[in-house]
């Protein structure tokens, strides 16, 4: 069945992002003159709201730092993935972004605060891969 | 810091004609029938009008369709909290003479609506949290409630949820306008079906067609009006994030600021509050506020709300309408958080009424915990 949840529609901003992404790696946006990671891409610094911004490739470790487990479906598209994880993550390279854990059994049992993770790739369309989360 | 308290008076309030399942009235429908009530209430008409605030649409839409051409125009949307909000942007443009009736008003056929709004594929939000389905409020909010149970405790926090999912419930079967009326037992709340864990059915609020509006004017005005005024102390706004992803601090909204910045600006403290109207768009979102206004500290909700504190008859009032729990709610609550606080304070709220009430604190959340409008209203 063709892919039907929404769609990320990549910007100026987040090209380099979902081109990397499609390629298998996490990358973010750096802040050079504070040296701090941030997300989501912008060219312009949320820390420092500064211009002198670089791309820097995550390690893709994280650690889990909040969850819900969605028992409803929002959207048409997520009916047959009930019961899913909606999370947010604590990168090791200290941002935090909105993802799912991939897990057979989402449980709070099996979903422990803190607990280590690292990305993986789902390719969703021909251009485009969502970056989420297994435990290690 | 101008001393703005009592130069400005809530006249008149009310709700469309009827709230909870109103199959084919429109969201304008429900802001033109408040507006025409609220002023009603206020012994005002719509040619006395000169300020006009709304959210969830332009007023260039209301406006039009209200036949009229103000003289200050205000589209301040931030979420449900925006109506709170409003209060003290007439309040400054009240001040500055730039309109002396203000009409602020809501609508919206959350329940029986024909369309859905659409995002913008640009934004953040539709990059990064929508593909994962990150889509309305029980899930965003599902990401708070966690993170605070896992700092405070998840027994104890379960519990503090019932308590005030409970005790609001025992507010709405005193108002005879709540749209939930049937008794609510502990039993009920826990088992009531996940939405999306940790959130039961019964931690949410309800999804009604309503509307509702509120007249705000001059001192001076306000002594001319049908009913008693009920004065502006003081009021303060803020946010900090609009993805939930993205909020500094889970277990905190703003309200830590604009709750005892508006507190200071009113010339009153939290032991002086007689009635707290807190948005309650989740449990959660109540245990969260009353700790970041100041009420408790972090981590001290469950204790304050614990053996039905909060529900008739205990020593601490809050959401006497039933809340968006039970009572109502269109999308954006906000607007009924005013109407319950300037009832109570008239003495005109029947079974429910609080025994002389002076001050209320209303605190209004919007968005995704991302704003908070907190007011102070009194009355002589």
């Amino acid at each position: 069945m063709a892919y039907n949840k929404p769609l990320p529609v990549p910007q100026g901003e987040s090209d380099v992002y979902w081109q990397k992404a499609k390629q298998g790696e996490l990358w973010l946006r750096n802040c050079k003159s504070c040296g701090n990671a941030y997300f989501y891409p912008r060219d312009i610094s949320p820390c420092c709201f500064s211009k002198d911004t670089d791309w820097i490739q995550a390690s893709g470790k994280a650690t889990l730092f909040t969850y819900g487990i969605v028992q409803r479906a929002p959207h048409p598209g997520f009916v047959d993935d009930v019961p899913f994880v909606t999370a947010v993550v604590e990168l090791e390279e200290g941002p935090k972004m909105a993802t799912n854990i991939v897990i057979e059994d989402p449980t709070p049992e099996n979903l422990q605060i803190g607990m280590a993770l690292e990305v993986v790739f789902e390719d969703i369309t021909d251009e485009l891969a969502l970056p989420k989360f297994k435990p290690v | 810091m101008t001393d703005l308290r009592k130069t400005v008076a809530i006249v008149g309030v009310d709700e469309s004609d009827e709230i909870g399942k109103v199959p084919n009235k429109s969201n304008l429908t429900h802001h033109a029938e408040a507006a025409y009530n609220a002023l009603e209430d206020a012994g005002m008409s719509m040619k006395d009008v000169n300020g006009l605030f709304t959210a969830g649409t332009s007023t260039l839409n209301l406006a039009e369709y209200l036949g009229i051409e103000p003289s200050f125009t205000d589209t301040t949307a931030v979420g449900g909290s925006s109506f709170i909000i409003h209060i003290a942007h007439a309040m400054a443009a009240i001040n500055a003479g730039y309109c002396d009736v203000a009409l602020v008003t809501h609508g919206e056929a959350g329940r029986s609506r024909r369309s859905r709004p659409g995002g913008d594929a640009a934004d953040p939000g539709s990059q990064f949290e929508t593909p994962y389905g990150f889509l309305g409020a029980p899930i965003n909010y599902a990401m708070a409630a966690r993170r605070y149970m896992h700092e405070y405790g998840e027994d104890k926090t379960r519990q503090a949820m019932a308590e005030v999912a409970v005790a609001t419930r025992k507010w709405a079967q005193l108002n005879p306008k709540a749209y939930m009326q049937d008794e609510m037992s502990f039993d009920d709340y826990h088992n009531s079906r996940w939405i999306s864990w940790p959130f039961h059915l019964l931690d949410c609020c309800l999804v009604t067609d309503a509307g509702g509006a509120y007249v705000i004017t001059s001192a001076e005005r306000a002594r001319d009006a049908k009913k008693k005024p009920v004065w502006v102390l003081g009021a303060a706004e803020s946010h900090d994030h609009n993805l939930i992803s993205q909020m500094p601090d889970l277990t905190r909204t703003v309200a830590k600021n604009t709750g005892p910045l508006a507190l200071e600006r009113s010339g009153v403290t939290h032991d002086d509050i007689d009635l707290a109207m807190i948005y309650d768009s989740f449990t959660y979102t109540v245990l969260a506020t009353l700790e970041s206004l100041g009420f408790c500290g972090p981590g001290e909700a469950p204790d304050f709300v614990a053996n039905q504190r909060t529900a008739p008859g205990g020593d601490f009032a809050m959401n006497t309408s039933g809340g968006g729990l039970s009572y109502t709610h269109s999308g954006m609550y906000g607007m009924f958080l005013v109407l319950e606080a300037v009832r109570q304070l008239r003495g005109e709220c029947g079974d429910r009424q609080l025994d002389d009430p002076k001050l209320c604190l209303i605190n209004g959340t919007g968005g995704s915990l991302s704003s908070t409008g907190t007011t102070v209203l009194a009355v002589d």
